[in-house]
């Protein structure tokens, strides 16, 4: 599971949650992957993220100490930022782990890189 | 230029209850091979296919963009998404994958999708499924049991000029399903006759 996923995902369809996001991120395992850097791409995708979801995502897994506390309006203009962003984004792979509701604890694992977000009838 | 079909590993669908691309995965992909450019041309950033099964349309989808998209799949059967991971594998490209139902959890992928793919299962059935291949075709009485528990979420997912691509056969309404939505516009991008099957 790539960051850029646990961004899109929250725990709102479980019974009596309003929010469910950001999913808390836990994380047993994972790895670096090559992917090209695009600047354009990782700009574009940019404007499908909550910056302050990746930004406590990354930090739950001391990844966040090179982004900055908000993004620049000019994001186009500093490349090292892109690049950093595309690293997290793309090039963290979350193979164990889990995620955590954040009103309720509940807690779905990830296995072999696979969200499981699966939950019984009563939930 | 023809766009080639993914590689896939036949042997890990068929040990697995994986539903194995058939005339109605071809037709899809053929479809969205038709409008390939005009896909190219709205410059998608994020697809996400339902029900990906053995990941071959998601795979052959990410190749024919070009690579330049993010590619999302879920599906129940986690069987599905180890063949869907294989399969990108395979072909060297990239898909994160989710074990959920239809696009539960996915709340934040509102108004952000670009090209949305479903395959679902659209086969008439007395019985609404219950084993894993099962669930891959049987559609309860209309054909349509799970397709109409997506389709009023369809217009809030799409990204402003995204694009939805659905797999129906004759008997489950088309005219009704080109009509579903006010916010949409429909149209049959491509039909086929197979067998008894008409997609």
């Amino acid at each position: 599971m790539k960051l850029l996923t646990h961004n899109f995902m929250s725990s709102r369809f479980l019974k009596g949650v309003n929010e469910g996001y950001p999913l808390r991120l836990h994380v047993t395992k994972m790895e670096n992957r090559d992917v090209e850097f695009n600047a354009e791409f990782v700009k574009n995708i940019m404007s499908k993220c909550d910056y302050g979801a990746l930004r406590t995502a990354c930090e739950s897994i001391n990844e966040a100490s090179k982004l900055p506390a908000n993004l620049p309006d000019d994001l186009s203009e500093h490349d090292d930022i892109l690049r950093e962003l595309h690293r997290v984004l793309f090039c963290i792979e979350v193979i164990e782990g889990e995620l955590e509701c954040p009103d309720t604890g509940r807690r779905f694992p990830i296995h072999d890189s696979i969200p499981n977000l699966l939950v019984e009838d009563n939930e | 230029m023809s766009i080639p079909t993914p590689q896939y590993r036949l042997s890990a669908i068929r040990n697995h209850d994986v539903y194995e691309p058939a005339e109605d995965t071809f037709l899809l992909i053929d479809a969205i091979e038709k409008d390939i450019k005009e896909l190219r041309e709205r410059n998608p950033k994020i697809v996400l296919e339902i029900g990906c099964g053995s990941g071959v349309v998601s795979t052959f989808v990410n190749q024919a963009l070009g690579g330049n998209v993010t590619s999302l799949a879920t599906d129940l059967n986690p069987h599905a998404l180890e063949c869907t991971l294989e399969t990108a594998r395979l072909n060297d490209i990239k898909i994160d994958v989710v074990r959920t139902d239809l696009e539960t959890g996915f709340d934040h992928l509102q108004g952000k999708v670009d090209v949305l793919i479903f395959n679902p299962p659209y086969v008439p059935t007395e019985e609404e499924p219950t084993t894993n291949i099962e669930r891959c075709y049987a559609g309860g009485r209309t054909g349509r049991s799970t397709l109409d528990r997506l389709l009023p979420r369809i217009p809030d997912l799409l990204a402003p000029g995204g694009v939805f691509y659905l797999v129906a056969l004759h008997q489950n309404d088309i005219p009704a399903l080109l009509a579903h939505s006010s916010a949409l516009s429909s149209s049959i991008a491509m039909q086929r006759r197979c067998g008894i099957e008409h997609l």
